[in-house]
């Protein structure tokens, strides 16, 4: 069990590119908090700096309440999984797992049984004489996760483990590691792009940009509240709609809102109704660019002012290309941004 | 018609190749009075085998060049490796400076060198000693190993000397445990171009050893030649000796070989 404490956690590299630029969060013991972001947002390098592979230009790092900037790996006693798996090409799976065990001297014995124990716990037992080259993307995964586990750590950090597994394979390894993670009760690290993968494991999410934090809260309420444009435009898919409110027609309720100010102003699609039936005299309208049935549901995405917004038709929308379409919303589930900052403004709504 | 000239140029190339070696096989098979007549020896004698052991301490002259190839093979390999390992993966400052002078090492020409280096050994009493010759071997040798093996050091995923670290490893035991064996080929190969270079070398070893039981094979065979005499069927017999052993260990680290090859060919 540990907790992990980042203080205004700085690193620039020689050439003075600041890839994180001082970042604030407090990880309680048995967590499970994903880093997101775009590439390049400095979520690969605060894992690494977490996990002592590189060195923080200034700002703390503290482990169950110590500091461990100065320690090694090898001293902090983490595990990790990396995105190409990074398995030992020259070992079969069986040494592979037993690697950490070894280099830490346990007993053989208890490396064996332990090895053999992970490795029925995650299915893969019966490829223990096997080497890398011999197991498929999926398997390969599972005997990252297995070399990480084995060792029973206290903090296991992900880097972007699942990003190259084809779509099935991934959501549902991505359920076995939510799972996993409420079995061992160990404190979890992710590092991902995909911000499904956010959304659906974590605890609390942190949206990274540019090497700062946007956000640290629940992904439920950086779903419902984002605190700036950035994080309410990366997370959700579809995108979130994010336009004047002169697009939309609604300047006057707006207006109310904001209490005057120059807003962009969001919203997501599911709260965005096709209309059905004649449309009110003031309805935004405009015409069908494309429409995208998922099923259980159908995204319209409607181009109105220039813009395109995307509005749920339901699984029965039956519309095609370049038919008028008018929209439906709620205005209290508008989410006001300032035109300047783009920050979230809280509206009583 | 195409399949003529390929042949040909085939039979041209092996001729190319391995022509020289064939002729000195021929001519070291050949009796005395047949030696410079061309085509098929009319008999078959091994008298310049038996030759060029009588008279001269040739037995220990190829002693001599195996210690002196080996030892600085290892060498080469043992500094080279961790050097490469250290120049393609650890950060520290002036990596490549460091790489491109030691290339400026094996720039100067060994005629450039002799003399400075002979009053080196010479003042450090290793003259006349076979680590006399292994040391600057190495040093001259070192180079080549190092670019070669960091391209190979390089080749290897960063996130396995992490993934390493991670698994508790300190630097050097990510190097041995899980670098060094992925970088096999790169030594192979390394050790092979090591290996031929200090058994060819000639000038060295001419100008820092005189006594006859220390001379190396090049150096001992050019000296075959009596005042009146080209003992041309003996030196054929002593240059197969002093070949074979160069395809050995060639055919030995082969398969690695190529595949080194290979690998340093796609990196570019």
């Amino acid at each position: 069990m540990a907790s992990v404490t980042l203080e205004n956690l700085k690193k620039t590299y020689p050439g003075g590119v600041e890839v994180v630029k001082g970042i604030d969060v407090d990880i309680a013991d048995g967590e499970f908090v994903t880093l997101v972001g775009p590439s390049g947002c400095g979520k690969s390098t605060t894992m690494n700096l977490i996990a002592g592979l590189e060195e923080p230009t200034s700002g703390t790092i503290r482990i169950d309440g110590q500091v461990v900037n100065d320690w090694t790996p090898k001293d902090r006693d983490v595990a990790m999984v990396f995105q190409s798996y990074a398995l030992y090409p020259h070992m079969d799976v069986r040494r592979n797992m037993a690697f950490p065990l070894e280099v830490a001297k346990l007993d053989p014995k208890v490396i064996e049984t332990r090895v053999k124990e992970t490795a029925e716990r995650l299915g893969i037992d019966a490829l223990l004489d096997r080497k890398p080259k011999e197991l498929s993307g999926g398997q390969r995964q599972r005997v990252a996760l297995g070399r990480a586990l084995v060792r029973k750590p206290k903090l296991c950090l992900f880097d972007e483990p699942l990003s190259n597994l084809d779509a099935a394979l991934r959501n549902q390894m991505r359920a076995e590691l939510k799972k996993l993670h409420e079995d061992l009760k160990a404190t979890f690290i992710y590092v991902t792009h995909d911000q499904a993968e956010a959304m659906t494991l974590s605890d609390r999410v942190v949206v990274l940009h540019k090497g700062i934090v946007q956000q640290l809260a629940p992904p439920k309420e950086i779903y419902a509240r984002p605190s700036n444009v950035f994080v309410a435009n990366f997370l959700g898919s579809p995108k979130i709609n994010m336009m004047k409110a002169k697009t939309l027609r609604c300047e006057e309720a707006v207006r109310k809102l904001s209490g005057g100010r120059e807003v962009l102003v969001g919203i997501r699609p599911e709260d965005v109704h096709i209309g059905t039936g004649a449309p009110p005299p003031d309805a935004p309208a405009g015409k069908v660019y494309v429409v995208e049935p998922m099923g259980a549901e159908t995204w319209v995405m409607v181009e109105m002012e220039g813009e395109r917004i995307t509005a749920r038709g339901g699984a029965a929308y039956a519309g095609r290309s370049g038919d008028v379409a008018w929209l439906q919303f709620d205005v209290n589930k508008l989410t006001l941004f300032d035109a300047k900052s783009e920050k979230r403004i809280d509206h009583s709504a | 018609m195409k399949r003529i000239g390929l042949w040909f140029g085939l039979i041209a190339a092996i001729t190319f190749c391995a022509g020289p070696f064939v002729w000195q096989m021929l001519t070291s098979i050949r009796p005395e009075s047949d030696l410079t007549s061309l085509g098929m020896p009319t008999a078959v004698t091994f008298d310049s085998y038996v030759g060029a052991f009588h008279g001269r301490p040739f037995g220990h002259v190829i002693l001599n060049s195996v210690i002196v190839a080996v030892v600085t093979t290892l060498f080469c390999l043992a500094v080279g490796a961790s050097a490469a390992f250290a120049l393609a993966k650890l950060d520290f400052r002036g990596r490549k400076a460091l790489l491109f002078a030691s290339l400026a090492v094996s720039m100067f020409p060994p005629i450039a060198t002799v003399s400075p280096l002979y009053l080196i050994i010479r003042s450090v009493g290793l003259l006349d000693e076979l680590t006399g010759l292994i040391i600057p071997y190495t040093t001259f040798a070192l180079p080549l190993t190092l670019w070669i093996l960091t391209g190979f050091f390089e080749d290897i995923p960063d996130e396995l000397y992490r993934a390493a670290r991670v698994d508790g490893c300190t630097p050097f035991q990510a190097f041995r445990k899980v670098l060094l064996p992925l970088a096999a080929p790169g030594l192979a190969t390394t050790a092979i171009l090591v290996f031929i270079f200090s058994w060819n070398e000639f000038l060295y070893a001419l100008t820092f050893i005189s006594t006859p039981e220390k001379r190396t094979i090049p150096v001992a065979i050019s000296l075959f030649a009596g005042e009146h005499k080209e003992p041309w069927g003996e030196i054929a017999a002593a240059s197969v000796i002093a070949t074979l052993p160069l395809i050995v260990v060639t055919m030995f680290f082969q398969r690695k070989i190529v595949a080194g090859l290979t690998a340093g060919a796609v990196k570019g």
